[in-house]
């Protein structure tokens, strides 16, 4: 996962298409933006955000990992990152291995295995109130009891107040309610073939799908690793900047541009 | 250095005197059911027949011209804790030796006063100064020493390296310390001497006493504690001075918004006194003294230990309501009769913790200290080449230096903690899957690369361990995992290999 080509994937059939095919890659900050009021100022303080995907695939912690790469404004950045997992992600999902971790952050990452989704939460906080730490993945699995929409808000506000971003990652959830900033669905996508050996899996994509957000536009990408530019690269499926109905629209959004 | 003062309660009854008489026939009673019963006598009235626990009633039939006085043993008892402060004069440590004795620690001190019997001479001068008798006795055990005072010639010093069994051994057994029922059954087993007792041999002392725990009643451990084969520590006494904090006022205070003031000041300066200690008041007295003689007290007690000086006052503020000043108040004091250990805290830590966010030190602690120290974890290479090996866990620090880590093909992100047996459906048995049902889902693989096979590690495993043959694969709807078949068919080494999966990629 430490190599990532630069590539674009159509999802195919899915209509208007804002992005371009072929040779150039469309940074998924760029994708995005194009729903976003350009004079909002809380672009940057997306701090919480959750991604729901399955227990029996890594895309979400993954996707995670290459959001979080994508958003670290700083390249010179070493400060360590914090994986906190609750028992049940560990025992569905398997722990962060290192060799397969990204080159740049495998060396840096402290592992928290909390006992109870109570635990996790804790040691989320505290990792969101440390200055030192340059990002905090969560993985929790299922819908736990304390992870209701006030733990959830307790989160963004640390992660807020600290500017420490959080990925939430929510193994085989509901959609339950939450106050993250952005929520994604993340799915594996077929990758695309590699170049040298055609039958062999490729670089990782996913199927990410932004269903509610406080400043964009919702929309559904698929989206991989830019390895050119070291960022995440899409191809905007839908959604470019027109709302379809107003029950699809993020509310947050519609009071951002009010 | 044992001193035991045999009339303590008559010489504090006569320093409280102002012209005591020596040759009065003085006994002390006190009060028990059966009525008045002496409890300590003077050397006059012994002579007189007068003896301690006799009835009031016998000793006056006895002796008409008996002087009688209540005795009060608790401020017999506040008077020796006072002595035996007194007495850390000739040593560090002191100890009470209830209710008439002290025993100090002199070792390695008697040379500052000239060697030990210089540092008797000087004590006996001191106690006699103060209007005390006393008898003085040094060892090297408590209890001999104790034994020495009580029974022995008076000032005798018995040398380091004497074996005290054998120096003492003409010391009656009343010398070992021991109840009064124990004194008497070895009384009555014609027991009389320490060397009587010490001769016996232990397996018998043991057996006869084995079911006493007290000390004071097994004379076997009197006996080593005599000797010195077991310790035995005593219970110094410690001077714990009360905080208090006072203000003499020029201007005699006749306004509540400058007493406020005042006790504000004192509640900050016992504040401040309270924290050398590592103390918080959890009772608090303010005494007031007016210029017209009178004075003013309000006591407070608290929940929990505290040295807010903010809270105190607060507190205060709240009693002082209802006091009448007078022509006014001279002299203010603040203290506290009853602290309890209270930790320096930083209270502000948290505060700024709010505000700038913790340190990583500071989130790691809190984090062990509510998960535990292993759940807290940072992975690290090992040189190994089987993939749950290759990488382990220890305890966070950014800063730890890394070695060459050994360079592989392509791993997953994420490895289950055990490796999980998947259901295959395959058409070559040495070849690759086509299907697969893992936690009851079929996967159909749509890409896969390898094998790459990763021979176990005959220096750690049996040698009937079978090598690993790992495929990196890709599913119809692009979910990629990591599985491996463990074996080759007809490799000898087992049935038919079996598939697992044991990583999930990115």
């Amino acid at each position: 996962m430490d190599r990532f080509a630069a590539s674009v994937s159509f999802l195919p059939g899915t209509g208007r298409g804002t992005g371009k095919a072929g040779g150039g890659a469309l940074p998924l900050q760029n994708a995005m933006r194009g729903a976003i009021p350009l004079h909002h100022p809380a672009r940057a303080s997306c701090r919480h955000t959750e991604l729901f995907a399955s227990a029996d695939e890594a895309s979400g912690a993954a996707l995670a990992l290459a959001l979080a790469r994508d958003a670290m404004d700083d390249p010179a950045d070493h400060r360590p990152w914090l994986w906190v997992q609750d028992r049940a992600a560990i025992r569905l999902s398997g722990r962060p291995y290192r060799p397969g971790l990204p080159t740049g952050l495998r060396h840096r990452l402290i592992h928290v295995a909390a006992p109870r989704a109570e635990d996790a939460l804790f040691a989320l906080e505290e990792g969101l109130r440390c200055r030192d730490l340059a990002f905090v993945i969560g993985e929790v699995a299922g819908n736990p009891a304390a992870l209701d929409f006030t733990a959830s808000r307790r989160l963004s506000l640390a992660a807020e107040r600290h500017g420490v971003p959080l990925w939430m990652v929510r193994l085989s959830a509901r959609h339950d309610l939450g106050s993250a900033r952005m929520r994604w669905d993340v799915a594996a996508a077929p990758s695309p073939s590699p170049r040298w050996n055609r039958d062999a899996p490729g670089d990782p994509r996913w199927r990410a799908d932004l269903f509610r957000a406080h400043v964009f536009q919702p929309g559904q990408w698929i989206v991989g690793d830019d390895g050119e530019r070291h960022s995440l690269a899409v191809f905007a499926t839908d959604h470019g900047g027109v709302v379809p109905d107003a029950g699809d629209r993020s509310l947050a959004a519609g009071s951002g541009q009010a | 250095m044992a001193a035991w003062c045999p009339t303590l309660a008559i010489d504090r009854w006569r320093l409280g005197q102002d012209r005591p008489d020596p040759s009065a026939p003085l006994i002390l009673i006190g009060e028990t059911a059966h009525g008045p019963r002496i409890t300590a006598v003077s050397p006059p009235a012994r002579a007189a027949g007068a003896r301690e626990g006799m009835l009031l009633a016998d000793a006056r039939a006895l002796a008409p011209g008996l002087v009688v006085h209540p005795a009060d043993p608790a401020g017999d008892h506040a008077f020796l804790e006072t002595l035996a402060l007194w007495v850390q004069r000739w040593g560090p440590w002191s100890a009470l030796d209830a209710p008439d004795g002290l025993i100090v620690d002199v070792t390695g001190v008697a040379h500052l006063f000239g060697g030990e019997d210089a540092l008797m001479v000087d004590a006996r001068a001191c106690f006699a100064a103060r209007g005390l008798q006393v008898r003085l006795a040094i060892a090297p055990t408590a209890g001999a020493a104790w034994a020495l005072a009580h029974h022995g010639p008076d000032r005798s010093a018995l040398a380091e390296g004497v074996d005290p069994l054998d120096a003492l051994r003409d010391l009656p057994v009343a010398a070992l310390r021991l109840d009064d029922a124990v004194l008497l059954l070895l009384d009555r087993l014609g027991l009389k001497r320490i060397g009587d007792l010490a001769a016996i041999g232990r397996p018998a002392l043991a057996r006869r006493f084995r079911d006493r725990r007290a000390p004071a009643a097994n004379p076997l451990v009197r006996l080593d504690q005599f000797a010195g084969r077991v310790p035995e520590p005593i219970l110094p006494v410690i001077a714990a001075p009360v905080p208090t904090v006072l203000r003499r006022l020029i201007e005699p205070l006749r306004h509540r918004d400058l007493l406020d003031r005042v006790v504000a000041d004192l509640a900050l300066a016992l504040a401040r006194r309270l924290e050398a200690h590592g103390q918080g008041a959890r009772r608090l007295d303010l005494t007031l003294w007016k210029v017209d003689g009178g004075v003013l007290r309000r006591a407070l007690e608290l929940a929990a230990p505290t040295r807010d000086a903010a809270h105190i006052t607060r507190l205060f503020a709240h009693k002082l309501d209802d006091c009448d000043a007078g022509f006014g108040i001279e002299v203010v004091r603040l203290s506290a009769p009853w602290a309890e250990p209270l930790m320096l805290s930083q209270t502000d830590l948290e505060a700024s913790a709010q505000q700038h966010g913790t340190s990583l030190a500071a989130c790691i602690d809190r984090l062990t200290a509510r998960l535990g120290a292993a759940a807290v974890a940072m992975p690290v290479p090992r040189a190994s080449h089987l993939p749950e090996r290759a990488q382990g866990w220890v305890t966070p620090d950014p800063t730890r230096a890394m070695q060459e880590e050994l360079a592989f093909h392509a791993r997953p992100l994420k490895l289950l903690d055990r490796a999980e047996p998947i259901a295959v459906i395959y058409e070559a048995p040495d070849g690759l899957p086509r299907l697969f049902r893992w936690r009851g889902a079929v996967h159909e693989i749509a890409r896969a690369e390898g094998p790459e096979r990763i021979a176990p590690e005959w220096w750690r495993e049996k040698g009937g361990a079978r090598l690993r043959d790992y495929y990196r694969i890709e599913d119809s709807s692009g979910r990629r995992y990591w599985i491996y078949r463990r074996g080759l068919p007809g490799d000898g080494r087992g049935g038919v290999p079996e598939w697992f999966l044991q990583g999930l990629c990115g």
